[in-house]
């Protein structure tokens, strides 16, 4: 069977009675493919489409008379028929003979119906080529017999690949022009295959041809019988489709939420992967609740099956929270669901891409606000080389870190396009500024999420009447600081201030429990104490934090976590000596003894405070006296008012 | 693992996403309803689109008073049987000034009973989306026109400033003003067109079928007379002929071909057959080239 179009067919049986049942059902089993043609100006691109659509006979007579009519005004063929002219729909491009947009063409044959997305291939027009590639299963690559691969052909090849291409058509066109060389063509198949090698794809098919002649494009050619692999269109219509889709975990991006009445609640969407049956468990992406599909309406009637491509309206046995932007998905085999991962990015827009700039994100059904967090590196698309860069411009490939503002529902790019995807929306402008492909979540996000909140520090603050602060008792083990902690948080109680002890040894029984007394330990175990305190400031409380605390470094670092002023470092000293003479707890006899690994001012160093806040001295004084220093110190900050201390009477 | 979708499967998947994106995402669309066969598949195609529920949107016919009868007959019944919401609007000042297509070129009339009177109905009713039944197959300018078309404020298309279209992640956001134009059958032939009707059994006008009907041959195309307004040149005769139409619309302004076509797989068998295209039934694209982009640019569907 050669590849004629059903017209031919057609034609052939008219007069007689066209079988139209036998057609139809020939039609039913008909299959789609979308596929693009990239290739330069010059590489003869809009020429080889309308050979296609002028051999399967897919242009009317007044086509034709319009054709001929324009291959006279326009053309760049003399008087030959200049099959360009079919495709350049725009006035701006007839005149210029360029093609500036995504032209979209359809022809078919009697296997398979055809979307031709024909892009333009310079270099300014890479975001017409990812738009036409997005959405296609093979890339035809045109290349010009006398000039072989270019740096263009490498662009093209790698937007293809970028974009999820795995199918790919090497046509080595105007072969015509070096003779139908042999060695030519076999000398361009070999370029390509060097560098093509590393983008990833399953299939590279070499044909040469002439669009303009028409060799190769539906039959093979007289001119070259030393090509014994198919014509363009016998392989068109042949190749296998991806239809691994349907063999990947189902995914059902949630679009929209149909409810006619209070009976009905369904949710309507488009199978991105997978397929599902009533009975079947979903789990809801985002909320991890599960339910089961008890019905998949549709107006022929409900269906048995839904699978891969289809637009269906999903009924669950349960009341779950579900909503467009949400996902139903495999319950062994889910998404990803995080609101930071990295990325590949076109930049579309003359104004540049500027990290940390907040955009509107779109997934195929969600939208969240995101800023791109990190650039990591721009990929120069005609050598692949990554260099570092600052911003984006207009065409331009960059690997991305992306924060968004609540967490997202996706998988990886490579391991599905319809739920790796997503597009950059200008705030202001609403235009499209940049189209990513995700590769991997870089965090996991929980169910709890930064929210910018109405109450803050200062007002918390301002209810409990006082200025939040840390008072950070630091010294050795029985050095006294419990003690004056103690007293200070009784007589703060006793002036109505809303207070919390943060004392070392409680705190071990609990959030530390899991911490010992290495030297990483004990600066995590400060670390988390700092936190702890930091929240506690941000509630308004005056907070006293009790901990040997020995590092300095550690010290600062909890200074460094709050503002300015709230953070008091007092020093409560007390010799060794005295401490281990005092010894409450008996400790410092075992540590002698050796019973104690890692013990403070024993085998394990304490860095005295150089300038503390408060250096208490605390040999022959009473706790009474310790505590009114440190309250001295809290009038001077402005945490405490002037007052008489005759009528503190603890 | 079962086989793949078929290619009207595909085609009418993509187009169902398409309905409920726009309901899902704008807050006040509206469906082109022209009455003709892609009318009629996208209707059908809106129906499947919300069942059980009906299109969440109203329909809107722009009247220019010269649609065939059987067209605005076929259109009221259409919608009573289905329970759609529908809207007519005709440009009332054109209608005051008798503007005909007899009289004043199809251009004229085209501009302000059809492009004029449409926004007009968009800007009374303040639409941010309205359906249209285009493809783009039929024109090279459709060709190039993303599925989801901006128009500015005036309603008008920047055929080089199109926002890229990326799988199915459709930008839908506007500005107050702005609209967007949203062609759920882009990528359907006129052939899928009439594969889809006769595999869904959908509802079509009646003058799509061959009848004997009363035509004039005038410009090399056979003209229908539907009503008194349109007079006799000297020359010409009325006469009746077995015809049939390829598309409709304003019936001065579209020829009837020859035909014996009765059934839909007959009109089928006669589409595998034709040897020209259906726009050329159709007076608007060929005044001038590049005729439709100009007309869109201005604010045409």
């Amino acid at each position: 069977m050669n590849s004629l179009a059903q017209i031919d067919q057609a034609q052939e049986a008219e007069g007689a009675a066209l079988d139209i049942n036998a057609y139809m059902a020939e039609q039913e089993k008909k299959s789609l493919l979308r596929f693009l043609t990239c290739g330069s100006v010059d590489d003869g691109k809009s020429t080889l489409i309308g050979r296609l659509l002028y051999d399967t006979k897919l242009i009317f007579e007044d086509q034709l008379a319009a054709l001929h009519r324009d291959s006279r005004k326009h053309g760049t063929n003399g008087e030959d028929i200049d099959f360009a002219l079919l495709v350049d729909g725009l006035e701006a491009e007839r005149e210029q003979g360029i093609t500036i947009d995504v032209a979209y063409r359809f022809f078919s044959t009697p296997k398979r119906k055809f979307i031709v997305a024909d892009t333009p291939g310079h270099e300014q027009y890479t975001r017409n080529m990812a738009t036409g590639a997005s959405t296609a299963d093979l890339a035809i690559v045109l290349v010009d017999a006398r000039q072989g691969v270019l740096r263009q052909t490498r662009r093209h090849s790698f937007i293809a690949s970028l974009l999820g291409i795995r199918n790919i058509v090497l046509a080595v066109n105007k072969i015509d022009l070096v003779d139908y060389s042999q060695d030519v063509f076999e000398r361009i198949v070999e370029e390509y295959q060097e560098f093509a090698g590393s983008l990833g794809f399953k299939s590279v098919r070499a044909i040469p041809l002439s669009a303009r002649f028409g060799d190769n494009v539906i039959a093979p050619s007289q001119n070259m019988t030393w090509y014994d692999g198919p014509a363009l269109l016998q392989y068109l219509e042949d190749v296998p489709l991806d239809n691994a889709d349907e063999a990947k975990p189902f995914r059902f991006p949630v679009q929209y939420v149909n409810r006619p009445n209070l009976d009905f609640r369904g949710f309507a969407g488009t199978i991105a992967s997978g397929s599902v049956a009533p009975g079947d468990e979903v789990v809801v992406a985002k909320s991890g609740k599960s339910s089961r599909v008890k019905r998949i309406v549709s107006m022929d009637g409900d269906l048995e099956l839904a699978r891969e491509g289809e637009a269906v309206t999903l009924v669950l046995e349960d009341e779950v929270e579900l909503s467009r932007g949400n996902m139903l998905v495999a319950p062994d085999a889910r998404p990803d669901v995080a609101d930071q991962f990295a990325a590949h990015l076109v930049w579309f827009a003359e104004q540049a891409l500027i990290p940390g700039r907040s955009y509107i994100l779109r997934t195929e059904t969600d939208q969240v606000t995101a800023t791109i967090t990190d650039l990591k590196y721009r990929i120069d698309i005609n050598s692949f080389a990554q260099e570092a860069a600052k911003s984006l411009d207009l065409n331009e490939v960059g690997v991305v870190n992306v924060s968004t503002q609540e967490a997202v529902v996706f998988d990886a790019y490579g391991s599905n396009r319809s739920t790796g995807s997503f597009i950059l929306i200008d705030r202001l402008t609403n235009a499209t500024v940049g189209a990513g492909m995700i590769d991997f979540a870089l965090r996991r996000a929980s169910n709890v999420h930064w929210q910018a909140l109405d109450v803050d520090k200062a007002s918390r603050a301002a209810r409990k009447d006082q200025k939040p602060a840390v008072l950070w008792f630091t010294g050795l083990s029985g050095s006294g600081k419990s003690t004056v902690a103690n007293l200070v948080e009784k007589r703060l109680a006793a002036l109505g201030k809303h207070t919390y002890i943060l004392d070392g040894d409680n705190v071990r029984h609990g959030l530390n429990r899991d911490l010992g007394f290495t030297e990483e330990d004990r600066v995590e175990n400060i670390r988390r104490v700092g936190e702890v305190a930091k929240l506690m400031v941000d509630a308004g409380l005056i907070v006293l934090v009790s901990f040997i605390s020995p590092f300095a470094s550690e010290r600062r670092m909890v200074r460094e976590l709050l503002s300015d002023g709230e953070f008091m470092e007092i020093f409560v000293d007390t010799p060794f000596e005295e401490c281990a003479r005092r010894d409450p707890k008996g400790l410092y006899a075992k540590a002698l003894r050796g019973e104690i690994k890692n013990f403070t001012g024993v085998d394990s160093p304490y860095e005295r405070p150089e300038h503390p806040e408060l250096h208490l001295e605390t040999v022959g004084r009473s706790t009474e006296e310790l505590a009114s220093e440190v309250e001295k110190l809290l009038i001077e900050r402005g945490i405490l008012f002037n007052y008489d201390q005759s009528s503190w009477s603890i | 693992m079962g086989k793949n979708l078929t290619h009207l499967q595909r085609l009418e998947a993509e187009a169902i996403h398409i309905f409920r994106e726009v309901a899902a995402t704008f807050a006040n669309p509206v469906m082109m309803y022209s009455i003709g066969k892609d009318s009629s598949v996208m209707l059908h195609l809106a129906m499947k689109a919300f069942y059980p529920g009906k299109p969440p949107f109203p329909f809107l016919h722009i009247d220019s008073r010269w649609k065939f009868k059987e067209m605005i007959a076929f259109r009221d019944s259409e919608a009573q049987r289905l329970g759609f919401d529908l809207l007519v609007h005709s440009n009332q000042e054109g209608v005051e000034q008798g503007i005909s297509p007899f009289i004043h070129g199809s251009n004229t009339h085209t501009h302000i009973m059809k492009t004029v009177a449409l926004r007009q109905a968009l800007d009374k009713y303040g639409f941010d989306a309205a359906f249209g039944g285009a493809r783009r197959d039929e024109e090279k300018a459709r060709a190039k026109e993303r599925v989801f078309s901006f128009r500015n404020a005036q309603h008008s298309w920047d055929p080089k400033n199109q926002r890229p279209e990326m799988w199915k992640i459709y930008n839908t956001r506007v500005a107050k003003g702005e609209s967007i134009r949203v062609f759920p059958i882009s990528n359907w032939t006129e052939l899928d067109i009439w594969q889809y009707i006769l595999q869904e059994k959908i509802p079509i006008v009646p003058l799509y079928y061959a009848a004997m009907r009363p035509v004039v041959e005038r410009d090399g195309m056979l003209i229908m007379r539907d009503d008194e307004r349109m007079d006799l040149l000297p020359g010409e005769v009325l006469q009746q002929k077995m015809v049939r139409f390829r598309t409709l619309g304003c019936y001065p302004l579209t020829g009837a071909v020859e035909s014996t076509a009765t059934t839909l797989p007959e009109i089928v068998s006669e589409m595998l057959v034709a040897r020209t295209s259906e726009r050329q039934g159709r007076m608007i694209d060929r005044d001038e080239a590049g005729s439709m982009e100009k007309k869109k640019r201005e604010g045409y569907f």
